[in-house]
């Protein structure tokens, strides 16, 4: 050791010395690198969000999603591809400021596909919006967001004030209940959601109750009785697919008979298949359009991982999509991809992908699908 | 604060949380062996429970479960518990011989055994929730998908079973699960009671308990002991976690933490130690956890839990029925 | 194993030999590397996915958390498996106070975390303080758990799973600018772009907050030493040692150990506001049991009872993660099997209290050395 550190120490010190000077031209060569050729090479699309730990497999999905975009795109461009990285928050909002300053160090970096939750979003998107980089959510719906005054936030999901009014109508109109029992995890994203099926349905919430945290209770008897007790022909869940597919087959088994009807955060085919006979009937509201409007998108996620498209996987594609399409068009300052962002206008496998000054997606469609043979079916959407 | 509720359903709760709180006594037995003998907190035996209940889960679909109809169903289920309990029994006895028995032979402090066991406990999960990668190594995802397809989400228990109301209490149908659920533990509850009290390998674990170096000089196999603790402790588990299986539906990679957290809670509720203890404490838990929920609301669930047993701490410092796995009452 | 211990003993060894200003001028040479740590970025030791200054923050802000456990665990032998409630409850100060209901500055905000830590402290150790071992880990492990229900659903008073926005930070004195080192093998260059500026607390220079972390560090480790060294920390140590005994010579027991424990919740506080502050926004997400076991981790680890030993355990455990994300999601089996390890071939910890040294080596020598060792050490 000793010997490394003699010859190693008046090196680093004359390298410094040397290098001193030329520092500053060496950084703005970085900078003039990527902001001029129309055909920059290795550029990256970052994804971030939960790879590991609870909320893993949500952030999986996106993950899976914004890479089959890239994949599609390296395809037909293989002299110039595109990489994914990830940037794995855990979902933890501790961890995420750190990624996220790293982040915006890299000039290669378009954009970036995230930040998967609201929570993290709030920790990490002052550090993008102050360094300019842009993020297009897949999965964030916190309505708040949008109103910080981000430039760099954006996002292609309805938030929870587009989606709860359209779950309200549907148990109101089409289901035509009288009497609604509203349950919720307590989390952001579901609390937000039951709190304004709540305000919609007004006198008729027979009930409430709320969960644990996804994943964070298995048994629901209690709820169950409660849901039985107040008489209702239709049980409202603000939550995510793990719990509730304990839930609805909790319900079931324990003898009650109304239509379960939940949000995009239960539609997916954990759901399904954790739940298994119990989830059939069940009412799942997205503001996402059915994928027999986008097959391709559907096969080809199907052929890549092996499974259906998951929640959130769609609209992971669609978002990537933005940051490449940037890319094709040549915009690769920042500057000019928040622009590109502010002009854009194409139609998406989940919506038409356009955004409005707050970075909210310009038109939103929910639709209600049902569970049908084990399988989620478009049934109609909510006008 | 609603009282209407806990009043016109109570038999109702009683029964469904009696039913839950089995689950949690029967791994709360495992916590309460364990630290009879060897006074460590086995914070790794939650892992031992989900092993169990995806042991169960695979096998069933490997013989084709989901198909079974009429009594071949209770074959199934008699399948279930036994590659349930066999493999939680073999965790059990692989965790004993990885993290703890090296630190026993070295006379650790009793602290260090709780960060192997924490340790255990994370190796145990994750690799659970990796299990695709080996064979993405050899390319044989495709072939085993149903068995390690998305890794990190639930696995369904494949046995389909109907649910039947045989007959009421108060206004609550009393369905086959709840019958299986508190049947079963029951069964496997006065068994192991039984075992301990009875059997000459039992008179071991209470002679252990009670002084080990004693123990030792009548010629007790120590070693052998822990070991038969650690298969009992996880027997039960794994028997649990079919259980769990049949009220839940479903289990995942990280199921077994919070079940821990739940059954450990229960085993120092009755005194740790004590199996009878922990199997009054499960029960409790189960029924004040319904209790709770239906007078305060879901939210506040486990914070009834927990305020319970800082209550009952408070008064009854060892626990509602004291640590005496040494003691003949077991 | 054998030689890395005899090596680290050797070290320390050497250094205690060494003349008082040596010691001086080496501990004083020390600091300030600790403190550049970021700016020189060492090769080898920086984070390539994670900003290195915020890894470093959270570094110095656990190690911080470490001392405070440690005196809960180490000093008095109380096993608390839900110290991240008093983490919460210093954050939450922070955010309830200085944002949500109140817009009080930062610099009063931290004290008054501390003060409510304490408080909060002395209430649930008095009742429970009574109930021994690991009846104690389960009823604060109870305690961590019921303070973030109550964060989550207490509505109106810590906006729920909302969390808590634009939480203040430290009031900015702009000073001067520091560029930072890149390396590039084993050669650096300045990169004149990319400094830290002393110090400016914005949102994407996280090493300003690292110096300030660093410096509580550095203050409560020397409250620490003060405290360990006097009658309270002797107090400690027997209770800890022989709780009967103790009570016996004249100990108040009780009251020591809820000093033990009310103290160790205050600095568990102060690092909830630090947290807070650099955050700028916190949800009761923050504040799972997992963090408890964590910190658990940290101190037994690092060897129960020394403060170095849990300072270096709880960098490690947190610089490590973040270091080999290139292993992505095989990190937390690894960790895992890295805990069992040492578990196994350093029981004592990486680096055990010296008591715990001096009781190897009496076990291992003969009856009439030890008394020679033991008078020499003493």
């Amino acid at each position: 050791m000793r010997s490394v550190f003699k010859i190693g120490v008046p090196m680093v010190a004359a390298a410094l010395a040397l290098s001193a000077c030329g520092g500053t031209s060496g950084g703005d060569n970085n900078a003039g690198g990527s902001g001029s050729g129309g055909k920059a090479c290795d550029l990256k699309i970052g994804f971030f969000g939960a790879l590991t730990g609870d909320a893993a497999n949500l952030g999986i999905n996106i993950k899976n999603g914004a890479e089959l975009a890239v994949n599609q795109y390296n395809e037909k461009n293989a002299n110039c591809k595109v990489t994914l990285t990830s940037f794995d928050s855990q979902g933890d909002p501790a961890i995420a400021p750190g990624l996220a300053q790293k982040a915006v160090t890299d000039k290669k970096l378009i954009g970036i596909v995230g930040p998967a939750f609201s929570g993290e979003s709030k920790a990490a998107d002052p550090i993008f919006d102050s360094a300019g980089l842009n993020t297009i959510s897949a999965s964030a719906t916190n309505p708040a967001l949008a109103d910080n005054g981000w430039k760099t936030f954006h996002r292609v999901l309805g938030n929870d004030a587009t989606q709860g009014p359209a779950a309200a109508k549907y148990i109101k109109d089409v289901l035509k209940a009288q009497k609604v029992f509203v349950s919720d995890d307590t989390s952001e994203y579901g609390k937000g959601l039951s709190d304004i099926v709540k305000k919609d349905l007004g006198s008729l919430v027979a009930g409430t109750d709320q969960t644990a945290a996804d994943g964070k209770q298995d048994d629901f008897s209690a709820t169950v009785t409660k849901a039985k007790a107040s008489g209702a022909t239709v049980f409202f869940y603000g939550g995510y697919y793990s719990n509730a597919g304990k839930l609805v087959k909790q319900l079931k088994d324990g003898g009650f008979t109304g239509t379960f009807v939940a949000a995009d955060g239960v539609k997916d085919d954990g759901f399904i298949k954790g739940a298994g006979a119990a989830s059939e009937g069940s009412i799942l509201t997205c503001p996402c359009l059915p994928p027999d409007k986008a097959p391709e998108f559907a096969e080809a996620y199907k052929k890549a991982y092996n499974t259906d498209p998951a929640t959130y996987s769609a609209e992971a594609y669609d978002a990537a999509n933005v940051f490449l399409d940037a890319i094709a068009a040549g915009k690769t300052d920042w500057k000019d991809v928040t622009e590109f962002i502010k002009t854009y206008d194409k139609q998406g496998v989940t919506k038409k992908i356009k955004f409005d000054d707050k970075g909210e997606p310009a038109e939103v469609s929910v639709w209600a699908y049902k569970v049908q043979d084990g399988k989620i079916v478009p049934d109609q959407e909510i006008k | 604060m609603d009282f209407s509720l806990l009043f016109s359903h109570f038999p109702e709760l009683t029964i469904t949380g009696l039913a839950y709180g089995a689950i949690y006594a029967l791994i709360a037995l495992g916590y309460t062996l364990v630290y009879g003998v060897l006074r460590l907190i086995n914070f790794a035996h939650s892992e031992v429970f989900m092993y169990g209940a995806f042991a169960a889960v695979w096998v069933l679909m490997a013989l084709g479960g989901g198909k079974a109809s009429g009594l071949g169903i209770a074959g199934y289920l008699l399948i279930a518990f036994l590659s349930a309990m066999t493999v939680s029994a073999l965790i059990a006895l692989l965790l004993e011989r990885v993290a703890y028995r090296p630190l026993r032979k070295r006379n650790s402090p009793p602290l260090i055994a709780l960060i192997s066991a924490i340790g255990a406990s994370f190796a145990l999960s994750e690799a659970m929730g990796l299990r695709d990668k080996p064979f993405k190594w050899f390319g044989q995802e495709n072939a085993f998908q149903d068995y390690v397809g998305r890794p990190r989400e639930a696995s369904p228990f494949p046995l389909k079973i109907d649910v039947v109301r045989l007959f009421s209490i108060g206004n609550y149908q009393v369905s086959n699960i709840d019958l299986i659920v508190l049947g079963a533990a029951i069964v496997m509850m006065i068994v192991l009671d039984q075992f301990v009290n009875r059997s000459r390998l039992g008179r071991g674990i209470r002679a252990v308990a009670q002084d080990p170096e004693a123990a030792a000089l009548m010629g007790v196999n120590r070693d052998r002991v822990i070991r038969l603790t650690f298969v009992l402790g996880g027997a039960m588990a794994g028997a649990a976690a079919v259980m769990y299986l049949l009220k839940v539906g479903q289990v995942r990679y990280n199921s077994g933490f919070l079940l821990g957290v739940k059954a450990f809670t229960a085993a120092v509720l009755g005194g740790i130690g004590n199996l009878r203890g922990a199997l009054l404490g499960g029960f409790i838990l189960g029924v004040a956890e319904n209790y709770g929920q239906a007078v305060f609301g879901g939210e506040w669930r486990d914070v009834v839990a927990f305020t319970l047993l800082v209550v009952i701490l408070l008064f009854r410092p060892t626990g509602l029925l004291g640590e005496s796995l040494g003691k003949a009452r077991a | 194993m054998n030689q890395v211990r005899s090596f680290l003993g050797g070290v320390a060894d050497r250094f205690r030999a060494l003349p008082r200003w040596a010691k001086i001028v080496f501990a004083v040479a020390l600091t300030v590397f600790v403190y550049l740590l970021p700016i020189i970025n060492p090769p080898f030791i920086t984070t390539q996915d994670s900003d290195f200054g915020a890894v470093l923050f959270l570094c110095a802000l656990y190690a911080l958390v470490a001392i405070g456990l440690n005196i809960v665990i180490g000093y008095a032998g109380l096993l608390d498996l839900g110290y991240i409630g008093f983490f919460a409850i210093g954050a939450y100060t922070v955010g309830v106070l200085g944002s949500q209901h109140a817009k009080l500055p930062l610099l009063l905000c931290i004290p008054l975390a501390m003060v409510v830590t304490l408080i909060s402290g002395v209430i649930l150790g008095a009742p429970t303080l009574r109930v021994r071992g690991d009846y104690l880990a389960i009823v604060t492990l109870g305690f961590g758990e019921i303070v973030r229900l109550i964060l989550v659903n207490a509505d109106g008073l810590t906006n729920g799973s909302r969390g808590i926005s634009s939480i203040p930070s430290p009031p900015s004195v702009e000073l001067f600018s520091i560029p930072k080192l890149e390396w590039n093998g084993l050669v650096a260059t300045l990169n004149l772009d990319n400094t830290s500026t002393a110090f400016k607390f914005s949102v994407t220079d996280s090493v300003p907050y690292y110096w300030l972390a660093l410096t509580f560090v550095l203050i409560v480790l020397f409250l620490d030493w003060r405290m360990q060294n006097s009658r309270v920390g002797r107090a400690w140590e027997a209770t800890r040692e022989d709780e009967d005994a103790a009570e016996l010579m004249g100990v108040p027991t009780f009251r020591f150990k809820l000093l033990a424990f009310a103290t160790g919740a205050a600095i568990g506080g102060l690092s909830g506001a630090l947290f807070a502050t650099k955050q700028q926004f916190i949800n009761p997400d923050n504040f799972t049991i997992l963090y408890s076991v964590l910190f658990v981790a940290m101190v037994v680890v690092g060897g129960q009872g020394n403060r170095w030993g849990v300072i270096v355990a709880a960098a490690l455990l947190t610089w490590a993660p973040e270091k080999f994300r290139f292993l992505a999601d095989a990190r937390f089996l690894l960790f895992g099997i890295l805990l069992m390890v040492l578990a196994i071939f350093r029981p004592q910890g990486l680096i055990p209290p010296r008591r715990t040294v001096r009781a190897k080596h009496a076990d291992e020598q003969a009856p009439d050395t030890i008394d020679a060792e033991g008078v020499a050490r003493a």
